[in-house]
């Protein structure tokens, strides 16, 4: 193969892109604290993390918020992307399409500033959502990854065939059948990118959980947030090998997943 | 003339017609949506308009009755004057300005290349590249922001090569400066601009550029006549998207850019968590709302523009 540019600016590009992060998995196994002298091969790392009682609680904590917020945020996202691409001009649908992808820009300090102050004000009112708890979190979250999830929902339900849901109403299906039975199996895989991408988002957030967490909702993401002020630690090498390798094996799974059924439905 | 009875089974009989399963769906993520987000966002515009209170909530009400039937409403324009006449504030704006607009810029003349790199090499190859343009983007942020201070720390991995080589003798500082921020910007958002600028330079057509070289263009003449004018609505989207979030980020200028690269999602930070002044942190939060729609609307009416020309 012969030297061209395109090649050299790509291989320039890639290695900006993972040699950090291949950084943090390769020194996540070295032994000495320190960046500056390669020891020796250890686990030690990873023996530290997962005897530390604090980060597995707050991992639990996080996981369990995003588990939740994904889900609701998956219905309500697919509720509203089919809202905005199916149902017929309604009063206020450039106002709901407006407030809906308004969070992908909105500065995340100024969401979860404003978000509290809701919060406060509505304890005040109703006593409710209660500050310590994890629901608060897990509302802001879903507030956050709505958005994503319709827009994510919303392209693959304009690029889909009309042509079929038509042709099940004209053959007497109601509404609600014809989307359970036709638009929800085509529009899946989009459903569970747009829950793994929630999930994502919510277990990477941590400006608005500060904001709005109280004290016995302390997410993952605080934690790293909190150590990494003081520098470098060879804990959070090993914590984020491990979710690199979770979330990276989740993605390729997806991927080999729908490439295999495009070729299989291609032959089909 | 009706009984009253009559009226209001009729009425009942209104709302219950209106209230069908396709108003229900509507109403659902509606609500959620108002609740959520519109509300908190007029209750901030409510409070930036407070003044501060050593009390819980501490701000004050804008609504007051006095005396059980005079309806006061109380404007209080300080925060915002406070804003415009601190130094620290208007140093602010400026750095996050400067940062997010250097990490643009900086964004484009790497991705632009990717891009094209990529847009240029077999269809196979194209999907798995640009696939592995987002892989890193589901790992978590934080985890590519403390890459960044591995790499940059004063016993970081670039400063401890640069020592085994003999090359300095005192660690450089690399980290806790506003070029620490803009790298981290950059490698954060990166993926942001090379999608748009990908699908922009896919549908260019290798013949208009052949062509150009054929009529005794030089390469460089080529690429400014030819690809960068066809370009344009990548290289504008793909500004928008990274300079939106960079302007309001504060993961990163906190961890990466040291005491002075005081950015404005630092300073609504530090006024509402260490100052405890809510109203203060609400007309910031506005102000950094007024910069981030800007481009936005800047970007909307130029694709408008771009769009009735072609008609």
């Amino acid at each position: 193969m012969r030297f061209r540019w395109s090649n050299c600016i790509l291989f320039l590009g890639y290695l900006f892109l993972y040699f950090p992060l291949i950084c943090i998995v390769v020194y996540s196994f070295n032994e000495s604290r320190f960046v500056a002298s390669w020891t020796r091969f250890s686990l030690k790392w990873y023996k530290v993390l997962i005897s530390n009682p604090i980060i597995l609680r707050a991992t639990l904590t996080s996981i369990k918020i995003a588990c939740f917020s994904a889900t609701i945020s998956v219905i309500l996202g697919t509720m509203a992307a089919i809202i905005i691409t199916r149902f017929k001009r309604f009063s206020g649908k450039t106002i709901f399409i407006g407030a809906i992808t308004a969070p992908l820009v909105m500065p995340e300090v100024i969401m979860g500033l404003s978000l509290l102050m809701l919060f406060v004000g509505m304890e005040k009112i109703f006593g409710w959502p209660a500050r310590s708890g994890v629901c608060a979190v897990t509302i802001a979250h879903i507030t956050l990854t709505l958005s994503y999830v319709t827009m994510l929902v919303q392209a693959r339900l304009q690029d889909m065939d009309k042509a079929i849901e038509e042709a099940a109403l004209d053959l007497g299906a109601s509404p609600i059948k014809v989307f359970f039975v036709i638009t929800l199996p085509i529009i899946s895989p989009t459903i569970i990118l747009g829950w793994l991408l929630a999930f994502a988002l919510s277990l990477d957030d941590v400006v608005i959980a500060s904001f709005v967490a109280g004290p016995g909702a302390t997410t993952l993401p605080m934690i790293v947030f909190s150590s990494l002020r003081f520098g470098i630690s060879p804990e959070i090498n090993a914590l984020a090998t491990i979710l690199m390798t979770v979330l990276s094996i989740g993605v390729i799974i997806f991927a080999v997943l729908t490439y295999k059924k495009k070729t299989w439905n291609k032959e089909k | 003339m009706y009984r009253i009875e009559e009226r209001i089974i009729f009425l009942l009989t209104k709302l219950a017609r209106k209230i069908s399963g396709r108003n229900l769906i509507i109403s659902i993520p509606f609500l959620w949506i108002f609740l959520f987000f519109i509300c908190p966002c007029l209750i901030l515009i409510q409070i930036s308009f407070s003044e501060s209170l050593i009390a819980s909530p501490p701000y004050t009400s804008l609504v007051d009755w006095i005396s059980g039937h005079v309806l006061q409403i109380r404007i209080n324009l300080e925060n915002y004057m406070f804003l415009f006449t601190d130094e620290m504030y208007i140093r602010g704006f400026i750095t996050s300005i400067l940062i997010a607009g250097t990490s643009t810029i900086c964004c484009l003349l790497i991705g632009f290349p990717m891009a094209y790199a990529i847009a240029r090499t077999h269809e196979k190859f194209r999907s798995i590249l640009l696939m592995l343009v987002v892989l890193p983007f589901w790992t978590s942020f934080l985890i590519r922001v403390y890459a960044w201070i591995m790499l940059l720390s004063p016993c970081g991995f670039i400063n401890s090569l640069l020592m085994k080589f003999h090359l300095v003798d005192v660690p450089l500082q690399l980290l806790n400066n506003s070029f620490a921020a803009c790298i981290g910007i950059v490698y954060a958002y990166l993926p942001f601009m090379i999608f748009p600028l990908y699908n922009a330079i896919e549908k260019i057509d290798y013949a208009l550029i052949e062509a150009a070289y054929d009529l005794g263009s030089s390469p460089i003449t080529a690429f400014f006549s030819i690809v960068v004018p066809l370009s344009a609505p990548g290289i504008y989207a793909g500004s928008a998207l990274v300079f939106v979030p960079a302007i309001g980020e504060f993961v990163i200028p906190e961890l990466l850019g040291g005491v002075q690269t005081l950015t404005i999602g630092r300073l609504v930070w530090n006024e509402f968590f260490e100052n405890m002044s809510w109203p203060t942190a609400a007309s910031l939060s506005i102000v950094l709302l007024i910069f981030v729609v800007l481009p936005i609307v800047f970007t909307q009416r130029r694709r408008e523009i771009e769009v009735l020309t072609k008609e």
